[in-house]
């Protein structure tokens, strides 16, 4: 790469080497499956026949991701010949790999298995990571990938999905939709979070998932897609303090947490909320013997995009009230399309902390060992 | 009160009062009283006599209208345990955590780490003296018999039932009475009269 060669959309105007000289991990970069068809390698015959005699097209994407919208791929990065949006790994590597000189980038597949019966949904994650392994994390060294889970209403097939690839070394996170008929925190997945710790990965909490019926929203369905993106936050909020509170990190004091796709600046105020409260309910949920937020700090990282801030001024004090602890974790949400800045983010950051949100925090986080490059700083 | 002890009360006000009869708070019950414009909660929990400035120190709420519950404890979920050996007084506006033995405030509401600790409640010393040993010590002067009014707080509603009349406090050598100080920080053991 030449050192000032025009970097892609996510530098704006500025190039790789203007903006941001240490190495970069990113942190959420969509794999998408293109269609069915890439998948029946990877599947029984026993569903092949049930895909096909039910006609079963493949998990609707529509709601979430709206296909045309900027928001699901940037036009950039769309290959414009017919193929969708980052469903080759070759796309990944010229959109983003190569020209941002990334050093790691971890691939979330949301893939909406999560529904439907229940062995048809725990052979369709097996399918999608036995994808992921062979087309993606073999394809490319720089990559990671997150586990795509089955059903949800059946914690240990999850667990066993977890535990049969969970020793791969590409896999480093295991995908939680934050849209999910259940609250995290509660017992019921107890099995999942062993089965993650167990096999030393991150529960990613992220978009997606086939929603089990349910809106964004816990009013009801919004009516446009504006509602339905800005309103989505509500959830990973909902789940947050559901990790926390029930107690989870305190039964497993290892588990690491990845809040995806989601932003930050929701952050502290929801914490401050939950402090204020935990000091006159702490009997309600004696196992938090420390504020709500200082533990959270310890357990959980949240990826930078999308950034919901206009200006680096605006943001600067939002990243302080998350405290002196680093949580951000840099993130392209490759296809999709948002207003991030690189200089934003940068800009809001004091200077000590570029290196850990751009790749350290991420390198330590998710145990990626050391830096690739003999540049790197 | 004696001469003698009137001719002190004038130099230095005596800081320990008399303020209620020890049969006038049953265990489990409180009352109010107001001593140097002080109002001040008289708690008996479990046979032991407590006293506590009627003002959380967060912002100010009555904190002797809350309720007192026991030290709930956990090192995980699934377990829960109840600690009776520590009661805590619960400020009825944020329900912050106050041990009624020392006012300490209990968990992060005085952490270190916070920039804005908050201190413990105010706690005062309280004693029994059976009634002939407080008639020399009212000989004397060093106690008073002082309420300027008591309330009897009702545990269970936090309504307040009337002015308790505990004006007058007639010291009969027979009852034992509950005998506040101002300046003594803590309850010691030697003041609390055996049952």
């Amino acid at each position: 790469m030449e050192a000032d060669a025009p970097g892609p959309p996510v530098l704006n105007s500025g190039t790789r080497a203007s903006t941001w000289r240490g190495p970069i991990i990113d942190v959420d970069i969509h794999a998408v499956v293109p269609s069915l068809d890439s998948l029946t390698p990877y599947l029984d015959k026993v569903w092949i026949q049930h895909i096909a005699e039910r006609e079963w097209t493949g998990p609707p994407t529509a709601i979430i991701y709206p296909p045309n919208l900027d928001a699901s791929a940037r036009p950039e990065w769309r290959p414009g010949d017919g193929r969708l949006p980052a469903t080759e790994v070759s796309m990944i590597q010229a959109d983003l790999l190569d020209p941002l000189d990334i050093e790691c980038g971890i691939l979330n597949c949301v893939y909406a298995i999560d529904g439907g019966p229940p062995d048809f949904s725990v052979a369709m994650a097996r399918a999608v990571n036995d994808w992921l392994i062979a087309e993606w994390l073999e394809a490319d060294s720089r990559l990671r990938a997150s586990i795509v889970l089955p059903t949800r209403d059946d914690p240990a097939a999850i667990a066993a999905e977890i535990d049969r690839v969970g020793c791969h070394p590409g896999f480093v996170q295991a995908l939680l939709p934050a849209r999910s008929g259940g609250m995290y925190g509660k017992r019921l997945y107890w099995p999942v979070f062993e089965a993650i710790v167990r096999n030393d990965l991150v529960a990613g909490i992220h978009w997606g998932g086939s929603n089990n019926g349910l809106p964004s929203t816990p009013s009801g369905w919004p009516s446009t897609y504006i509602e339905e993106y800005v309103s989505e936050v509500q959830v990973f909020e909902s789940q947050l303090i559901s990790l926390l509170a029930e107690g989870t990190f305190q039964r497993f004091p290892e588990l690491r947490v990845s809040f995806l796709e989601i932003g930050f600046t929701w952050v502290p105020m929801w914490m401050w909320d939950l402090d204020r409260n935990w000091k006159g309910m702490r009997r309600e949920v004696p196992w938090l013997k420390r504020p709500p937020f200082e533990i959270m700090r310890e357990h959980v990282r949240f990826s930078t995009a999308p950034l919901d801030a206009p200006s680096a001024e605006e943001l600067a004090p939002v990243i302080e009230w998350l405290g002196p602890q680093n949580l951000l974790l840099f993130a392209t949400d490759y296809p999709h399309m948002h207003d991030d800045d690189l200089v934003t983010l940068l800009g809001a950051l004091p200077e000590d902390k570029h290196a850990q949100v751009m790749a350290e925090s991420a390198r330590e986080w998710y145990r990626l060992g050391p830096a690739t490059r003999e540049s790197d700083v | 009160m004696s001469e003698a002890g009137a001719k002190a009360g004038k130099q230095a006000r005596p800081s320990k009062f008399v303020v209620a009869r020890a049969s006038d708070v049953p265990e489990g019950s409180r009352i109010l009283v107001r001593v140097l414009g002080r109002e001040i909660g008289i708690f008996n929990v479990g046979g032991r006599f407590h006293a506590i400035l009627n003002r959380c120190p967060h912002q100010g709420a009555e904190l002797c209208k809350g309720d007192i519950i026991g030290r709930v404890e956990s090192d995980c979920p699934g377990e829960m345990r109840l600690d009776p050996s520590q009661k805590f007084l619960v400020c009825p506006w944020h329900a912050w955590e106050y041990d009624i033995e020392t006012g300490q405030s209990w968990r992060d509401v005085s952490d270190e780490n916070s920039s804005r600790p908050y201190s413990s409640a105010r706690s005062y010393g309280l004693g029994l003296r059976a009634g002939k040993k407080l008639a020399a010590g009212l000989s004397r002067g060093d106690i008073e018999v002082s309420t300027e009014n008591a309330e009897f707080v009702d545990t269970v509603t936090h309504r307040v039932k009337g002015p308790y009349e505990a004006h007058i406090l007639p010291v009969s050598v027979d009852d034992d009475y509950i005998v506040l100080s101002l300046t003594t920080a803590l309850t010691t053991e030697s003041d609390q009269l055996d049952e």
